[in-house]
């Protein structure tokens, strides 16, 4: 099953392929999930074990790159050009930003981190019981026909970033709007905490004001006497 | 296993070689064309030595960059320093996989192409963000943090005019992009197929931000900051010098063709001739995007021969406050304009 949702990926990749054709490379499709899969593990290791913050979230960076890949090779290509627009392109930068302003010093907060190493791995075995409970259930059972439910459109003649925008508008428009008004909302609130009351006597920048300028209103013209001065 | 992996894949490689060279040569003479066209506007002679009419200058300063000796300051973090140069240059030619030069033309023509090439100019900002960081200097940490300001700004008014070009043609791939333009305005008022079908004509508003939040995400002059020479000496490419110098040159010039091609794709109606009728049809579609691609990089040469710079609160006025409500604004009534004729 494994291989054949691979190979379903690569036709969905590239439309004018025949389906015959994107099986006989799925071999190579394989390969290029395990390069993906253990270059997003291993950079997002370096994450959290990198001793420079900045080389962390450029770890973090090339996890991403990592994910959008392996988003790819799924078939998911619209779902992996916004991970890459939004995640790297714009949270990733603010990230960089942050932290080279930040100027923090890893090495003095790690210290005392070994303290919390028990409370750590509790939380750790609990969320990996979890996943297990998850990813082993029903749920994620590939053998079974869950998809049945809601047939999959066709990929080659209908490609997913319509099929996405489909359900999204359509069967999950609610959701949809509710996650806006929480983005909108906490929008609003990063704007009045940075807004703060006008003070008098400062001097502002009118845009519209600098470019009414003209010879007549800007330059004075005086007959200074000689030895005065004005 | 020859067949289905060698083959294929030797056909990619050789696609991919020379449209790398080919791009590379076409550059080296656009940045001469930079030098000339700003020269001239100057009354300057511009660059007039090397080879005729100085043709061959950029070839001799891509030889004087790499016979010249790299210095890398003792303060700098060595491996993000060299490695800023190239993810600049690698991102900006990595875009152009996707442009279909002529019907076809293309070396992957993908389904979700110009998320493709806004996802990667998007990324183009990592490499002066690394690079300013990484020199351990005041200026070009400076010109980074501008940079990360401003890109992310201007990205989002280019993608929303992206998102007006979609509406019109309802495909994610360059090549569908183009061929929509194929009928369009001039059709509906009964005209044959010519240039007025682009989109230039129906959506010229985002046409017009469209160019200049290019030169915008660019780094183009009149928005500069990054590198404004007056303020920052040279931004982040400060303590950068021969190759890894060179390499910031040709990423921010091949950055800003890419600019070019997709201005002529999305609105300038890509291979398409001018005129469709006899003539103008036999010539090759490749010609006819070159020319079009060199028409923009001239109006972008332009530009920076006869606008002062910006300063870094109009930059961000115009961002935030001009075209991000204009686009927005841009976004609705083309929908809701194509809804109501029913041409969606």
């Amino acid at each position: 099953m494994a291989v054949r949702l691979r190979h379903r990926a690569l036709a969905r990749w590239r439309p004018g392929r025949e389906i015959g054709e994107a099986i006989m490379i799925s071999g190579l499709g394989a390969a290029f999930f395990y390069l993906f899969a253990f270059v997003a593990v291993g950079s997002a290791f370096m994450v959290i074990a990198a001793r420079n913050p900045v080389h962390s979230v450029l770890y973090l960076i090339l996890t991403f790159f990592n994910a959008a890949a392996l988003f790819l090779l799924t078939g998911a290509e619209f779902l992996a050009m916004i991970l890459l627009v939004v995640y790297v392109g714009a949270v990733a930068v603010l990230f960089l930003f942050v932290v080279m302003m930040l100027d923090v010093d890893f090495a003095s907060m790690k210290r005392g981190a070994l303290e919390y190493a028990p409370i750590g791995a509790v939380v750790g075995i609990i969320l990996a019981a979890e996943l297990l409970i998850v990813l082993a259930g029903a749920a994620f059972d590939v053998e079974k026909p869950a998809q049945t439910a809601l047939p999959a459109p066709n990929p080659v003649v209908r490609h997913n970033t319509a099929a996405l925008g489909d359900i999204l508008y359509t069967d999950y428009i609610f959701f949809f709007q509710i996650a806006g008004i929480v983005l909108l909302v906490a929008m609003i609130g990063a704007i009045v905490l940075t807004l703060r009351p006008q003070r008098a006597g400062v001097k502002r920048q009118n845009m519209s004001q600098q470019v009414a300028r003209t010879p007549e209103t800007a330059i004075d013209v005086v007959d200074v006497e000689t030895g005065k001065g004005i | 296993m020859f067949e289905t992996y060698v083959v294929p894949g030797l056909i990619i490689l050789l696609q991919t070689l020379v449209l790398l060279v080919s791009l590379l040569v076409f550059t080296a003479f656009i940045l001469y064309a930079d030098r000339k066209i700003w020269a001239a506007v100057q009354s300057r002679r511009g660059p007039n030595v090397v080879g005729p009419w100085g043709l061959l200058q950029s070839f001799a300063d891509l030889l004087k960059f790499i016979l010249k000796e790299p210095i890398i300051p003792s303060g700098a973090n060595k491996g993000i320093f060299l490695l800023a140069p190239f993810v600049s240059a690698v991102l900006a030619l990595a875009a152009w996989a996707v442009i279909p030069l002529d019907d076809g033309w293309a070396i992957a023509s993908v389904n979700v192409g110009i998320l493709y090439v806004f996802a990667i100019s998007s990324l183009e900002v990592y490499g002066v963000i690394m690079a300013g960081w990484a020199s351990n200097s005041k200026y070009p940490f400076l010109g980074a943090l501008r940079s990360a300001a401003q890109m992310v700004s201007y990205e989002v008014s280019i993608g929303f005019v992206i998102v007006t070009v979609l509406l019109a043609v309802g495909s994610l791939n360059l090549g569908d992009i183009v061929l929509a333009q194929r009928d369009g305005l001039g059709t509906r008022l009964g005209l044959p197929n010519t240039f007025l079908d682009w989109h230039w004509l129906g959506l010229f508003p985002m046409f017009v931000i469209f160019f200049i939040s290019a030169l915008a995400e660019t780094n183009r002059p009149p928005f500069d900051l990054v590198e404004a020479e007056s303020e920052l000496v040279a931004g982040h490419m400060i303590e950068y010098s021969s190759t890894p110098y060179m390499m910031f040159m040709l990423g921010e010039y091949i950055a800003i063709l890419l600019m070019c091609a997709l201005t002529v794709i999305l609105f300038l109606g890509g291979w398409l001739p001018p005129f469709d009728f006899a003539p103008f049809t036999w010539v090759p579609g490749v010609f006819w995007f070159v020319l079009k691609l060199c028409f923009v990089f001239f109006l972008i040469s332009m530009v920076k021969a006869f606008v002062p710079r910006y300063r870094y609160d109009q930059l961000m006025r115009l961002g935030w406050k001009v075209f991000l409500p204009i686009s927005l604004f841009m976004v609705f009534a083309t929908a809701a304009f194509l809804k109501l004729m029913g041409w969606a």
